[in-house]
Order: C-alpha cells, then structure tokens, then sequence
C-alpha cells in the first residue's frame, strides 16, 4: 500500500541543490488512554527518518510525539551524479516504510 | 458590549441579538469586526489568481478565508496531507472484493472516468426514490455490483475513495441539481439551515450567512460554501473528514444534538450548502484549520 | 539559567507533604536545580550545548506569526552555513519550549545537504516560544526563536 509520497525532480544539473517533499501517513499516536474504556493506548510515533542516495545517508531526522500526524519533512540534497534515493521510516512498533525515486544528472 | 463591530447590520438582526445575548451570558461566542484574521483574510484576497479561481460572483471558497500558511498548504500536491487519501483511494479502486469478483475498476475503468460526478451529488435517485450523496453512491456501486460490504462512514476507505472521486472532478464547477424531484430535498435540507436549534439556539445561517468575515471568538466565520472542497484535511483533525462530520461538529458546537452522519436531514442539509456552492470549483482535497 | 516548575497540589495533599517540603527545598537549594526534567526546555538546551551558551544568529526560524491550529503548525529552518567538507551545520534541534514535551525534533545534515534546511510541521500546546538549535561542524552552537500565537478556536478549535 501506498503510505509515502515522495517528490523529487526527475532531472537536475550537477552541483545543483534539490528540494525533496516527504510525506507519510501515520497517527504519530501519543501515549494516552481511551476515553471510553479507558485502557491505555501505547505511544506508537515514527521516530527516524533517514534520506540516502546510493547508499549514503546525506539527510536524517529524529521526531518525537510534537511533530504533527501524517508527517511532511522537506529538506534538501546537493546533486553530484545519477541515482536513486531511498528513504525510510521507522515507527515505534519498528514498522518500516521505505519509498525510492530515481534521479538523472544531465 | 463589544458585539458585531464594523457595521454590516445583518439581515437578521434579531439573529445576531441573540448571538449577542449568548456572548454575554456563556462568554462563550463574541463576533468582532476587524482584529488580525480579517487581515488575513484581505491578504489572501491580495491574491488576484486565487480570487479568480476561488471566487465566481460573490461567493467566496473558505480557502480565502484561511490563512496563507494553511492556504499552501493545500496548494502543493505533496504538502497536501490529504493527498495521501487520494493515494489510498487508487489503491483500492483496483482492489477485487465481494461475490461478485470485481473492483471499481472491473466497471470504470480508472478513477479519471469518474470525473464530473463528484460536482452532481447529492443526486435524487429514481430506484430508491431517495436523495443520495457520493459515499452513499459509492457504497450503492460495492453492495449491488461488487456483492461487497458497504464501507463505514467516516472509515479510511470511504474517505480515500470520496477524495479520489472528489480528486478527478477538480477545477470543475459544483453543479448540484435543485429543481424536479430533487426540489422537496432540497426544501427540506433549506430548512435545516435556516432552523435554530441547539441551547445556543443558533442556525448554520446564523453564522455563515449574517456573519462570514467576523471572528467567532479566535476564528473567522466562513460563508460555509463547503461544496467543493471536502472531504477536507483539517488541521485539528490531523485527518481527513467527511462533510457530515464537520456537520455534526458544527451542530455540537450549538449544543444540539448530530443527527448521525449520512443520515437523511445531513444529505438534504448536504445538497442545500453544495447549492450554495454551485460554480465554485471542486478543490478536493482541501485544507483548512 | 533555570527554571523551577511548580506543580499543583491539591490542599490536603500538601498538608500531608508539608512536613518534607522544607527537605525539598534544601535539597532544592544544593544543586539539585541542575536535574531538571529531561524534556524542560532549559535543560534540553543545556544538554544539547553541554553547558554552552549558543549565539544568536545564522539560525533562521520560520513560522506563522499566528496558528490557525495548534496541531498542524508548519515550521521552516535555515542555517546559514557554506555546507563544506570541512565546514557544515552538523544539526539542528527543535524546542517548543511550552509544549508537555519540548523536545519537537532534530534534524541531521551532512555537506552533501548542499543547504542547512528542513520544512516540518509540529503540534504545538498552547502559544509560546520556539527555538531551533543548531550545531557547527566546529563545535559551535547557535540558536534562533520565534514566537508562535496558538488560537483556540471559536468553532475550528
């Protein structure tokens, strides 16, 4: 299933510097209780980001419970030869989501 | 008594007493003229493109009355949170389930197929003799032609398969039919909006039609033109949302009881606020506070 | 510089710890002041720096002057740093200073960023300061604020 939407020029020139759009679809659930039953309800957040480009990490982030639901990250990346990007997250039930988008150095 | 600045006697004006009367005795509700959301409000006018594209005569989307920052939001694809509903809808518009064996797409196609329905709903149908809305159109099309279970309303399915359907219509005027069989609906769903109701004994006209432009205590009243843009991403549901949600937000912020959501008083209430929206442009998924 | 949170205490429960309040306050007094909660925003900062004191400037902060709503806040960074090898902003951490937990998040750059700079949305409490935290390739901190309204809303809140 689609979770991620990444945004990533499909071209740019050498040495240029890219902005990257990230967004995920999650809770970012915070520690809390029920409010009908009142059972408490695991605090459940993605808390890693990571941004790499053939392999290397040049991008990361760490969230915690006060970065909104459904996050949006953009940042940007300095562009030296073709490839590809992966990026991940992972959540605190170690779900990981990954998304990849390719990159062309003209 | 601060009250209603800025002039603008509205029509009502035994409605905006009383909204006056309720500020003084709950302190709950104060309607200001001017103040800081008013500027907002004149920057986003500033914007000569987006008041061409949100604005036909005098009626104005809520996205000006939404700040700039909530405003870009929308704007950009991938800063618009909504759109990861309209992702999840074209996953599940080729998701086989029901008796039947088929998908959304075994009939339609792709979702693009689909464009120019979003802006005609809610619909008078001839089989049930009903006015339906668009969940409850796509609900029709999984219980009789895929022999599936209706999603819930409000589920992340529903929602994602609204915003796609509402997505492909974009930019197209909200053309909602009034007249022949859908006029006794549509009488009806006027008469909600001009009902007081609540302990706050407000009506939705109350708000958006005597007062948009003025602050409700922190917020700027909207016309209420709600037609084209929902379901809609809102910040402080930090999801997105069914229009019959908001409605019954609304109603409990009067202290009046919701009628469940896809109920008929909300589907004719629906089509009368998407009338009042006819040639505003499907904005779906949008974006407000 | 410190901070000391006072927390409510109903009546009765002060009376019954009354009798160890002036304990509290002695131990209070002897240095216990340096262990603030992990997540007060004085001692975050202290943590980050390590005592430091950061220097205002090349840290630009933006953010709505006004928040429509506090649970979607869009937050803007840059640091302005050339993103060398050998001289580059290494990170910059997020403090919402009012918020339950002021720790927001962080944000790790490596030259090849090309810019020191990330767009993010936050949840934010109630209106209060924000800072944004940044570390130097060469060990240097600098910080900037800003201040954010957060409205409660009429009907929208």
């Amino acid at each position: 299933m689609a979770k991620a939407r990444v945004k990533v020029p499909k071209k740019a020139k050498k040495g240029e510097v890219i902005t990257i759009k990230t967004l995920i679809k999650h809770k970012m659930q915070r520690a809390t209780k029920d409010k009908k039953t009142g059972e408490p309800i695991p605090r459940n957040i993605i808390h890693t980001f990571e941004a790499t480009f053939n392999g290397k990490t040049f991008f990361s982030s760490k969230w915690d419970t006060g970065v909104s639901a459904n996050p949006y990250c953009a940042f940007t990346h300095k562009v030296q030869e073709s490839g590809e990007y992966e990026f991940k997250w992972v959540d605190d039930k170690n779900e990981t989501y990954t998304a990849k988008a390719k990159i062309e150095v003209a | 008594m601060g009250g209603v600045a800025g002039g603008r006697r509205a029509a009502g004006g035994s409605a905006v007493k009383g909204l006056l009367g309720i500020a003084g005795a709950v302190g709950m509700l104060a309607l200001a003229g001017g103040g800081w959301m008013a500027i907002n409000a004149n920057d986003a006018q500033a914007c000569e493109e987006c008041k061409g594209k949100y604005q036909v005569g005098d009626k104005k989307s809520g996205y000006l009355y939404s700040t700039p920052e909530t405003q870009a939001m929308q704007d950009d694809d991938f800063q618009n949170q909504g759109m990861l509903w309209v992702e999840r809808g074209r996953a599940l518009f080729t998701q086989v389930e029901g008796e039947a064996g088929k998908s959304c797409a075994s009939c339609h196609e792709k979702p693009e197929k689909l464009r120019g329905a979003y802006p005609v709903y809610p619909k008078y149908d001839e089989k049930t003799k009903q006015l339906i809305n668009i969940e409850q159109r796509i609900n029709r099309c999984r219980t009789e032609q895929m022999k599936a279970k209706p999603w819930k309303w409000e589920s992340d399915e529903l929602l994602s398969m609204t915003a796609l359907v509402g997505f492909v219509s974009r930019g197209m005027p909200v053309n909602v039919k009034v007249d022949g069989p859908a006029k006794p609906f549509f009488e009806k769903g006027k008469a909600f909006y001009f009902q007081r109701r609540g302990q706050l004994d407000m009506a939705c006209k109350n708000c958006h039609i005597d007062n948009p432009g003025k602050m409700i205590r922190a917020d700027l009243l909207s016309e209420g033109r709600a037609g084209g843009n929902f379901p809609v991403y809102r910040l402080k549901w930090q999801k997105l949302g069914s229009l019959h949600r908001r409605f019954r937000g609304c109603n409990k912020q009067v202290r009046a009881k919701p009628y469940k959501a896809g109920s008929p008083e909300y589907v004719n209430l629906e089509l009368y606020v998407k009338w009042r929206s006819n040639g505003l442009p499907v904005e779906v998924p949008g974006v407000r506070r | 510089m410190s901070k000391v949170r006072i927390e409510m205490v109903d009546r009765r429960e002060f009376l019954i710890i009354g009798g160890s309040a002036a304990a509290a306050l002695a131990a209070l007094s002897s240095g216990a002041l340096a262990e603030l909660k992990p997540d007060d925003e004085v001692g975050l900062l202290n943590k980050i720096t390590k005592g430091a004191a950061p220097a205002e400037g090349k840290v630009k902060l933006e953010m709505p002057e006004i928040a429509e709503n506090g649970a979607t806040v869009p937050l803007k960074v840059s640091v302005d740093s050339p993103m060398t090898a050998d001289d580059y902003c290494k990170s910059v951490t997020i403090i919402a200073t009012k918020n339950p937990t002021a720790y927001v998040c962080n944000f790790q750059f490596t030259p090849d960023s090309g810019k020191a700079w990330a767009s993010i949305r936050i949840r934010m409490a109630t209106t209060q300061e924000v800072w944004a935290v940044a570390e130097m390739s060469d060990g240097k901190f600098y910080i900037g604020k800003t201040t954010v309204k957060v409205t409660i809303g009429g009907c929208g809140g």
